[in-house]
């Protein structure tokens, strides 16, 4: 995929040129927005519990290492194998020493956004160590040899014909048959025979209990818990900042993070791992990769408070209508794009663009992260930075000269008008992008001011 | 009392019309206005787009125009929202925290300052409500869909005194329109179709008249609409108050 | 040098924000205190999210409705009352892949959650942590004096025992990967029957 070279608007007009897909893409998040919107509404104590969660991760970040310290020596006691990776290359090599020291070279593995931020599976797949992704979204796009383009939805973009294709190719279901029961019967008989052979499990982590050394995996389809109780070793990956403090906590996450992901009540499984099956052995890896940093920064460290609901995906006016790939990162939608950032500002300069700012995001957070604040404050860092086109930045200081000086502002509203000039809705040149699409505002016989010279400032 | 009145850039030079109704409404209210004949801008353009360090000139000449007045009143919730979070000034930092606290987006004037409750105005049509997002999720003029909080509206509390205006329904009943400042452009594709999917809610419920409270999201509208070859027109909130039987 | 451990953790201490405190969880009032309010809510929601459930009076109750439903297959079960209608050796089977041809398991939960109708499981109810996941349907029996309104009373009543593994469980195991259709028995069980013990 190299969806690199191109930003987010570049990606987001390739998706908008079958207009009856950005439709039907849009409804589908739309509907799963309006099912948190029920399941919210159906607990009247929801904005409380938001501010109770919110201040949980507060007290989270602000007392990060003794949190991590208590867990490894909770995890430790309780039997697991703690490792740290302090960036991606050393997660994955943590994970490949791990099989080949067990001489396993075929790994099982539930969803876990953060081995897609680390790329696992290429750099395994580079070492001769084959991976399936078991939870059916995520299966689906391995097969179509893509990434997910939604952290709860995998495969929300995909249409069920083309999955159906895909399973034809892949799995040798009938041509032509794309009935979701059926496939999903399909998904499930060719997992349940990767699950009953594979020696070794990779699971995500949802939340991590300080005082127990404890970790939560919540699933539906319960493809972790198949993975992790049929395998010889489980590795859970999670980053570091998914610790909560005590385990009486996960009433209030847990309590929010369905509701505001898909509208159910709760997981259906909500898995606590504490100790090793006996003959098992559970290694958890804890991974930095520049999660630190991004504490480090006053205005973006509350984004690391994220449960990972993607309810500011499907809230996004922006994200509905774009598409996940368009972000071009493992996360994506609102959260990923004040994430991303903190990786690489270079390459992930367009995302905090990729936004009107709405604040729905802020909205619908189960954690009160202030994302569409954060967006605004990435713009400032990006620019600041240097990350931003210079005949952008050009434009912006004419724009600056002339807006904070009334007399030229006058001068050049005479001439044709200066927001004639320098507005982008205004600018009449068939190749604006405002023109497009849209009309422009039919010029007035006079301006406000000209009208108000006229016809009050007399009476002054 | 005194509001001086600050009128966007874009409205002065486009819609006029939207201006000269709200210094009519205002002054039918009682109000005394005054109209500081220098400003500009707010400076949001710059600043959503990453260049809020260079804003400074915008906030000195607001301070310098507005500061003197006992209200403020702008009809744009954005950038009233835009002036309340940014403005700062380090020569006058007590002028700047002034204009913070009293500048108010035209309705919520209404409503809160002057707390009108009736109006003698008539505008029959059928009229849905866009929600800008600034006004709404920023200023807090109507409650949003994704709070669990009691619901309330400050634009329809106005427009309910209207008299044969017939609100529309939504199927989404606060969306963003994908104006977005610079993203109308940074963002054509995306931009257009989010504008595209908000006029196509209005016009299935019947909507002659699409009003709300921001002029920005209206002009990006209507800019639509007309490609279109629609009917439906866009017209500010102070224009539908001001609005008396002829 | 350091390892990553310690350079992970001193950068967390170098970059945290001063310490901000722990709140406590409010006490959200539940609706009701009313026992059968409560068991009318667990009913409601188990429905909604695709579990069956039956109001019984005793295990030969639970025997019968079995034995009329699973008419073949491996039925296994880690309750004793249930003894002569099911397998009862789980804890003495040393691999778990032999539970995969499974038809039926029941057990006990220690208790359900009315706003989920999820069901709380400890490795020593479900004898093999598998069991529950890889059987084709999964019965649980609970009592109707066991149900707590929210997650926080659950939580309560968890306080801090010791298990080795334990799972809330709510419904079938499901999907909606494809499409948002919702898809019942995704990996695990495809049906979740609920026995409430009056």
């Amino acid at each position: 995929m190299s969806t690199q070279t191109k930003d987010h608007a570049e990606l987001a007009e390739i998706f908008n040129k079958d207009e009856a897909r950005v439709n039907w893409h849009d409804e589908t998040l739309w509907w799963v927005r309006q099912k948190r919107d029920k399941a919210a509404h159906q607990i009247p104590e929801w904005e409380l519990l938001r501010e109770t969660a919110s201040q949980i991760k507060n007290n989270v970040l602000s007392n990060l290492n003794n949190y991590l310290v208590q867990f490894e020596a909770q995890a430790k006691a309780n039997g697991v194998t703690v490792h740290w990776a302090a960036n991606a290359e050393e997660h994955n090599q943590i994970v490949h020493s791990l099989l080949t020291k067990h001489g396993i070279d075929r790994m099982v593995k539930s969803k876990s956004m953060l081995t897609e931020e680390c790329h696992l599976n290429e750099y395994l797949s580079q070492h001769g160590i084959e991976v399936i992704d078991s939870d059916l979204g995520e299966r689906i796009v391995q097969l179509a040899d893509e990434p997910p383009s939604h952290i709860v939805l995998p495969c929300i973009h995909k249409k069920k014909e083309e999955i159906g294709e895909l399973f034809h190719k892949h799995l040798g279901t009938p041509k032509g048959n794309a009935d979701p029961q059926f496939l999903t019967e399909t998904a499930r008989q060719h997992l349940r025979e990767t699950f009953l052979t594979r020696k070794a499990a990779l699971t995500g982590v949802n939340f991590a209990i300080a005082e127990t050394g404890e970790f939560v995996v919540c699933t539906n389809e319960g493809n972790a818990d198949m993975g992790a109780h049929l395998a010889d070793i489980h590795i859970a990956s999670m980053g570091i900042e998914k610790i909560i403090p005590q385990r009486k906590h996960l009433s209030v996450f847990l309590r929010l993070l369905t509701r505001s992901a898909t509208g159910q009540p709760i997981t259906t499984y909500s898995s606590h791992f504490k100790k090793p099956r006996s003959g098992q052995e559970m290694h958890l890896i804890l991974v930095d990769n520049q999660r630190t940093v991004q504490l480090g920064r006053k205005d973006f460290r509350n984004s690391l408070k994220c449960i990972r609901c993607a309810a500011c995906m499907n809230t996004c006016p922006v994200y509905r209508r774009s598409g996940g790939h368009s972000y071009h990162t493992a996360i994506a939608g609102p959260i990923g794009s004040i994430l991303a950032p903190n990786l690489d500002m270079r390459k992930f300069a367009d995302l905090p663009f990729a936004s009107t700012l709405c604040g729905s995001c802020s909205n619908v957070c189960p954690v009160k992260i202030n994302i569409h604040e954060q967006l605004y404050k990435w713009r400032q860092v990006l620019v600041k930075e240097g990350y931003v086109g210079t005949t952008k930045k050009l434009g912006m200081q004419a724009m600056t000269l002339t807006l904070s000086s009334p007399g030229f502002f006058k001068t050049a509203g005479k001439v044709g008008r200066f927001v004639m000039k320098y507005a982008p809705f205004a600018v009449s040149n068939p190749l604006n992008p405002w023109y497009k699409q849209r009309e422009m505002p039919a010029p007035p016989k006079e301006s406000f001011g000209e009208w108000y010279q006229k016809n009050r400032n007399h009476a002054k | 009392m005194t509001v001086g009145l600050f009128i966007p850039c874009y409205v002065n030079q486009f819609y006029p019309g939207a201006a000269i109704a709200t210094l009519q409404l205002l002054e039918k209210l009682g109000v005394n206005v005054a109209f500081p004949p220098n400003q500009t801008c707010c400076g949001q353009p710059m600043a959503n787009s990453g260049f809020e360090h260079l804003t400074q000139g915008c906030n000195d000449l607001i301070i310098k125009d507005f500061a003197k007045y006992d209200y403020i009143v702008c009809p744009s919730g954005s950038c009233v929202l835009h002036i309340k979070e940014h403005i700062h000034s380090e020569k006058e930092p007590v002028k700047a925290a002034s204009v913070s606290h009293k500048i108010y987006e035209l309705v919520e004037f209404l409503t809160d300052v002057l707390k009108v409750e009736n109006l003698n105005a008539h505008f029959p049509y059928k009229v849905g409500v866009h929600q800008s997002c600034h006004g709404q999720r920023g200023l807090k003029l109507s409650q949003m869909t994704e709070l669990v909080e009691p619901d309330f509206s400050k634009p329809l509390q106005l427009l309910n005194m209207v008299k044969e205006l017939e609100i529309i329904p939504l199927d989404r009943k606060d969306e963003c329109c994908g104006f977005g400042g610079t993203f109308c452009v940074a963002e054509e594709a995306v931009s257009v179709k989010m504008g595209k999917d908000r006029i196509a809610d209005h016009v299935s419920h019947g909507a002659e008249y699409i009003t709300g409270a921001d002029m920005s999201c209206l002009m990006h509208m209507e800019g639509i609409l007309r490609r279109q070859g629609s009917k439906t027109k866009v017209v500010h909130i102070a224009e539908i108050l001001n609005a008396e039987k002829v | 040098m350091q390892n990553s451990r310690d350079r992970i953790l001193a950068a967390v201490a170098a970059n945290k924000p001063d310490l901000l405190p722990l709140p406590e969880i409010p006490v959200f009032s539940p609706e009701t205190e009313d026992a059968s309010f409560i068991l009318q809510k667990f009913h409601a929601t188990a429905t909604t999210i695709g579990s069956k459930i039956f109001m019984v009076k005793d295990f030969e109750e639970i025997k019968a409705m079995v034995s009329e439903q699973f008419r073949e297959g491996r039925i296994v079960t880690t309750i004793p009352e249930l003894a002569d209608i099911a397998e009862t050796d789980l804890k003495t089977i040393p691999d778990p892949h032999t539970l995969e041809n499974i038809e039926l398991l029941i057990m006990r939960a220690l208790f359900g959650v009315a706003e989920n109708s999820a069901v709380w499981v400890t490795e020593d109810l479900m004898q093999q942590r598998a069991a529950p996941f890889i059987c084709q349907h999964l019965a649980v029996v609970l009592n109707a004096a066991d149900i707590v309104p929210t997650m926080h009373e659950a939580y309560e009543r968890i306080g801090s025992a010791d298990y080795g593994f334990a799972t809330f469980i709510a419904g079938p195991s499901k999907t909606a990967d494809i499409e948002q259709s919702l898809v019942l028995g995704a990996h695990g069980p495809r049906s979740m029957t609920l026995f409430v013990l009056e």
